[in-house]
C-alpha cells in the first residue's frame, strides 16, 4: 500500500505559497510581468516622443536661453519654408537611400551564401564574422574610417599606384562609413529570410529547367522581399538620424542630425531642434506606411 | 533547430536591440535649472573633498596627456578636493553643460560669461575671499565680460588670440594676412579649416573691418543686418574651400598632421601639441589682428562644493598654477607673478594693456550694439546661429 503513495506531499514553503497565489490571480501575474516594460515604453519612449512634439511648438528667449512655453507655429513654419532645411533634408535622404542600396547589394550575396551554400560550420564562422564588428564601439569604427580616408591614409596609399585617390572627407566618405556601420543590421534579417526559402523549391525550379538567374528572380527574391525590406528599415532609419559619422568623416557637410545637434548644443534652441527632428520622424512613418503594404512588418 | 519564423523573430530581435543600443548610446539628456544667481559667499568653511570642473581643453591637466604637465595633483594634495573634470569645444557647449547643474566651476569666455550670468547659472564671487586676486592685472579686473553692476562674477584665467596655423611645406613664408582663408582661400581649395561656431562670423567681420572700410564695422561683435550679410557672404565664398569645420581641437591637430588641412584658424595649444609630435606647421598673428578670448573662472549657482570652488579659483590664479596652465595653453596669464614660472610671457605680450586691447575678445552679440551705436539694432546671437547654419548649408 505505502508504495503507492511514494510521491510525498509537497512541503508548504513561502515560494510555493506565492506561486500558488499568483496562479490563482492572473491579473497580478500580468501586472508583475509587464510593469517594468510598460514603464519603459510609456515614460521613456512615448512621453519623450510626446514632449518632443510639444516642444516643437514652443520658443526660446534668445539671451537667457530659457524656453518659453507659449504656443507658436514659428518653428515648424521655419522648418517647412526655409530653403536650408529643404536642402539638408534632401541631402540626408540621399545619403540614407545610397547607404541602404549599397548595404542591400552587399548583404544579398553574403546572406544567400550563408543561408544556402555554406556548410553549417562555415555558416557559424561567417555569422561570427558578420557580428564581430558590432563588438567594437561605433566611435572607434568611425574614427578608423577617418584615418583610412585621410589624404595620408591607407586608401590613398593603395589607390595611388592606380592613379586614383581617396575621396577625402565629405558625403562620399559619410556614405562609405555608414554603409560599413549598418551592414550587419541588413545582413541578419536578409539571412534569416533566405533561410526560410525551402531547398525543395530551389530543387523543383531546377528540375523544371529554371536556370540560376531565373530561380533567383522568380523564387528567391519574391520570398526574400519582406526580409530585405526589414533590413532596409534598419539601414535607412539609422542613417537618417546619424550625426556623429558625418561629423567625423563628413568634412564640412551637415545632415539633419547635425542641425538638431547644433540647435540643441550651439544655438540652445530646443524648440527649433524638435521641429527639425520631426522631419526624419515623418519620413520614417511614411516609409513604414509604404512598407506595411508589402507585408514586411509581419516578419518583425 | 527552431522553426524558421521563431528564428527570424529572434534574429530580428537581436538586431533591433543592437540597433536601439547604438541609437541610445548616441543620445544624451540634460535638464535645465532656473535658479537665481544668488549672493556671493561671505565666509568660507571646510573644503567638501570634491570639485567638478568644466573647462576648455588644456586648462585642467593632471599629467594624463603629458606626464610633465600636471597642476591638478598639487591642488588635490593641498586642498583635499578631488577633481573631476570635463572639457568642452565651444562656448555654446559650455553654456549648455552648465545648465545640467553638474559642475561647480567653469572657465567661461566672454561669449558665454554674460549669458551664464543673465540666466542665473553662476553666482557673484566675493574676491575678498581669494587672496591671489590682488595680484591679477588691473586691466582684467571688473571688465564687462566678468562683472555686472559692479559685482564680480569670477576671476580672470588668461587671455589670448585665435591665431593662423599654416603648413610650412605649403607656405614657405608666413602669411601676413587672413586673406589666405578668405579672398585667397581658393588657392588651397578643400584644405582650409575654420572654427565651427557662430562666433567665427566675427573673424570674417574683423577681416571686412580692415579690408572694406565702407561697411563701417568698428567692432566685429556689433554688426547690423547689412554688416552681418556682408560677413555671411564672405563666409559663403569661403565655404567651398573648407576641408572641415573644427570644434574639437584634437581633431583639428590631426587634420593638420595628415595634410587634410593646410591653413586655418587655431589655438596656440594645438601648435604646441602637434609641434611636439613633429608636425610641419607654424602659427602667426596676421596684420589684421585677431579675435581672441579672455577667460573667467565662474562658480555655479547650484554648486555642491562652494568651498572647494573658492579654493580652485584661488589656486588657478596662484603664480605657479596660473603660469603652468596658461603656459601650456599658449596664452597670456592673469597675473604678472605667473611669468616667474614660464619663460615665454613676452611672446604673448603679457601685461601689455595696449596690445591686449587689440585682440577682439569673444563677446556675445546682442541687439543693443556693443560698439555704442544707438541708431540701429544689431544682430543678436540667435541670428548669428541662424546665419552660421546657412553658411554651412
Amino acid at each position: 500500500m505505502t508504495s503507492l503513495t511514494a510521491v510525498a506531499r509537497p512541503r508548504r514553503t513561502a515560494a510555493r505559497a506565492g506561486s500558488a497565489f499568483l496562479m490563482r490571480h492572473a491579473w497580478l501575474r500580468l501586472t508583475l510581468l509587464l510593469t517594468a516594460p510598460m514603464f519603459w515604453l510609456g515614460v521613456v519612449y512615448i512621453v519623450a516622443l510626446a514632449l518632443l512634439l510639444v516642444t516643437a511648438f514652443w520658443s526660446v528667449d534668445s539671451f537667457t536661453g530659457e524656453i518659453s512655453t507659449t504656443f507658436t507655429f514659428a518653428n515648424v513654419a521655419q522648418v517647412l519654408t526655409d530653403s536650408l532645411y529643404r536642402a539638408v533634408t534632401l541631402r540626408t535622404l540621399g545619403v540614407a537611400v545610397a547607404v541602404t542600396v549599397i548595404d542591400v547589394l552587399l548583404a544579398l550575396p553574403i546572406a544567400f551564401f550563408m543561408a544556402k551554400v555554406a556548410t553549417p560550420r562555415a555558416r557559424g564562422i561567417l555569422m561570427i564574422m558578420v557580428l564581430m564588428p558590432l563588438w567594437a564601439s561605433y566611435l572607434v569604427k568611425a574614427y578608423a574610417w577617418r584615418s583610412v580616408l585621410s589624404h595620408d591614409g591607407i586608401l590613398q596609399w593603395i589607390l595611388t599606384p592606380f592613379g586614383g585617390h581617396t575621396p577625402g572627407y565629405g558625403l562620399t566618405a559619410t556614405i562609405i562609413t555608414l554603409s560599413y556601420l549598418w551592414l550587419p543590421y541588413v545582413i541578419l534579417p536578409i539571412h534569416a529570410g533566405l533561410e526560410r526559402v525551402p531547398d525543395s523549391l530551389l530543387e523543383a525550379s531546377a528540375d523544371l529547367g529554371g536556370g540560376t538567374w531565373r530561380t533567383i528572380r522568380h523564387i528567391v527574391l519574391p520570398m526574400a522581399v519582406p526580409a530585405i525590406i526589414a533590413g532596409t528599415i534598419f539601414s535607412f532609419s539609422l542613417s537618417l538620424g546619424d550625426y556623429i559619422t558625418v561629423n567625423i568623416v563628413g568634412g564640412a557637410s551637415q545632415m539633419l542630425g547635425n542641425l538638431v545637434y547644433t540647435n540643441v548644443g550651439a544655438a540652445n534652441n530646443l524648440p527649433l531642434a524638435s521641429a527639425i527632428a520631426l522631419i526624419p520622424i515623418v519620413i520614417i512613418f511614411a516609409y513604414l506606411f509604404l512598407v506595411r503594404r508589402t507585408g514586411a512588418l509581419d516578419n518583425l | 533547430m527552431f522553426p524558421p519564423t521563431k528564428r527570424l523573430g529572434r534574429v530580428l530581435a537581436v538586431a533591433a536591440v543592437a540597433a536601439s543600443i547604438t541609437a541610445l548610446s548616441a543620445c544624451g539628456t540634460s535638464s535645465g535649472t532656473t535658479d537665481g544667481g544668488g549672493d556671493a559667499a561671505q565666509k568660507l568653511g571646510e573644503n567638501e573633498g570634491a570639485i567638478s570642473i568644466l573647462a576648455w581643453p588644456g586648462y585642467v591637466e593632471d599629467g594624463s596627456n603629458d606626464p610633465n604637465v600636471d597642476w591638478i595633483h598639487p591642488f588635490e594634495k593641498a586642498t583635499g578636493c578631488t577633481v573631476t573634470a570635463k572639457t568642452f569645444g565651444t562656448s555654446d557647449e559650455a553654456f549648455n553643460l552648465m545648465k545640467t547643474g553638474d559642475y561647480d566651476v567653469v572657465s567661461a569666455s566672454g561669449d558665454a560669461s554674460l549669458r551664464l550670468i543673465a540666466s542665473g547659472q553662476v553666482s557673484p564671487v566675493n574676491t575678498d575671499l581669494i587672496p591671489n586676486y590682488a595680484d591679477v592685472y588691473d586691466f582684467l579686473k571688473m571688465q564687462k565680460w566678468n562683472s555686472v553692476d559692479g559685482k564680480s562674477y569670477g576671476v580672470p584665467h588668461g587671455y589670448g588670440a585665435n591665431v593662423l596655423m599654416y603648413n610650412t611645406d605649403v607656405f614657405t613664408t608666413a602669411p601676413t594676412s587672413w586673406d589666405v582663408v578668405f579672398d585667397k582661400a581658393s588657392e588651397h581649395k578643400g584644405k582650409v579649416t575654420a572654427y565651427d561656431s557662430p562666433i567665427y562670423i566675427a573673424d570674417a567681420a574683423l577681416y571686412l573691418m580692415k579690408h572694406q572700410p565702407d561697411l563701417k564695422i568698428t567692432n566685429p561683435y556689433a554688426l547690423d543686418e547689412d554688416q552681418l550679410a556682408a560677413a555671411v557672404d564672405l563666409l559663403k565664398e569661403q565655404r567651398p574651400n573648407i576641408s572641415e569645420y573644427w570644434s574639437d581641437s584634437l581633431k583639428e591637430g590631426q587634420s593638420f598632421q595628415n595634410g587634410d588641412s593646410v591653413v586655418g584658424t587655431t589655438w596656440q595649444v594645438v601648435q604646441n601639441t602637434i609641434g611636439a609630435e613633429g608636425a610641419k606647421t607654424a602659427v602667426t598673428l596676421p596684420e589684421e589682428g585677431a579675435t581672441g578670448w579672455s577667460d573667467t573662472w565662474m562658480i555655479s549657482s547650484t554648486s555642491k562644493h562652494p568651498n572647494c570652488a573658492y579654493a580652485w579659483l584661488n589656486y588657478i590664479i596662484s603664480p605657479e598654477a596660473n603660469g603652468a596652465a596658461t603656459g601650456y595653453f599658449g596664452e597670456a596669464p592673469a597675473a604678472p607673478k605667473a611669468c616667474d614660472f614660464r619663460t615665454d610671457c613676452d611672446d604673448y605680450h603679457a601685461g601689455d594693456a595696449d596690445y591686449a586691447k587689440q585682440i577682439w575678445y569673444w563677446t556675445t552679440p546682442i541687439a543693443e550694439c556693443v560698439d555704442g551705436r544707438t541708431d540701429v539694432k544689431c544682430t543678436d546671437y540667435s541670428q548669428w546661429t541662424q546665419a552660421w547654419q546657412e553658411i554651412k548649408g
